[in-house]
């Protein structure tokens, strides 16, 4: 099972792309694939979630841990192209009051 | 009254390489059973969040080790049993500190961890912890036929 992370930047933001599936396994990749770019002030982080196949607490606690570290630093996290059970799941959870999801 | 019950056992690492390795095993048995997609997608949560607890316990204590996973197939619910021989958690103390976040959490609030429980007890409709040496989560899903109104996946369920 491999997860895939594409990131680049612009002129605003870094955009992160993930695919795959985000469980206890692959979360620990993904966490030091995406704290580092919290370190700077101000950082802007957009990621896309729209082929994650899969996601549970783990994959959200990387989601919290990286929203803390930017908050730290002025910085600010959106995450987009969410399924409507991705978003459910962010809501449930009452992540969705938190974390800036988009909505469609 | 016994129901006849065909009962599926794995014993894997408690590593958290195989917690897929669960979840793909759970979506074979539970897609013969009759339940929706969703229903079948919100049991992968629980499971692979029971399945995670007792692979982060074990690593805990040092102890490696293997955990088992019980499947109870009936005509109508299908219960799930995962079980580490490591140290038991307090389950009271840790359900205490349940639940989802809401508009009043404030960052400092936020824990990274949790989430698992609470989940399980979202998505399942019934959920037991053990505490007798090592840790056992005992879940069941229900098959939707059957079910009073209690039906709540992640796709219908009400935002808080």
């Amino acid at each position: 099972m491999n997860l895939l992370i594409d990131k680049y930047h612009n002129n605003v933001d870094t955009v992160v792309k993930i695919a795959g599936e985000i469980d206890a396994f692959t979360a620990p990749q993904l966490r030091d694939e995406l704290l580092p770019l919290a370190e700077g002030k101000n950082q802007s982080i957009v990621i896309s979630l729209k082929d994650v196949s899969y996601l549970d607490s783990t994959g959200l606690g990387v989601f919290v841990g990286l929203f803390k570290q930017l908050k730290k630093n002025e910085g600010e996290l959106k995450l987009v192209d969410l399924s409507d059970r991705l978003k459910r799941l962010f809501e449930i959870t009452g992540l969705s009051n938190i974390i800036t999801i988009a909505t469609n | 009254m016994n129901q006849v019950m065909d009962y599926i056992e794995m014993k894997i690492p408690a590593k958290p390489d195989y917690v897929g390795v669960i979840r793909l095993t759970l979506s074979g048995i539970a897609s013969r059973m009759g339940f929706t997609y969703e229903e079948i997608e919100d049991i992968k949560i629980a499971i692979s969040e029971a399945t995670t607890n007792a692979v982060q316990h074990a690593y805990q204590n040092d102890e490696g080790g293997e955990i088992i996973v019980g499947f109870g197939i009936y005509p109508d619910k299908l219960e799930m049993m995962v079980a580490d021989y490591g140290q038991s958690f307090n389950f009271i103390q840790t359900k205490k500190e349940l639940g989802p976040y809401t508009k009043s959490s404030t960052v400092d609030d936020l824990a990274e961890g949790g989430l698992g429980l609470f989940l399980i007890e979202t998505l399942m409709d019934e959920v037991r912890v053990s505490n007798q040496s090592g840790v056992t989560v005992f879940m069941v899903k229900n098959v939707s036929g059957e079910r009073e109104n209690h039906d709540q996946t992640i796709s219908n369920r009400e935002a808080n």
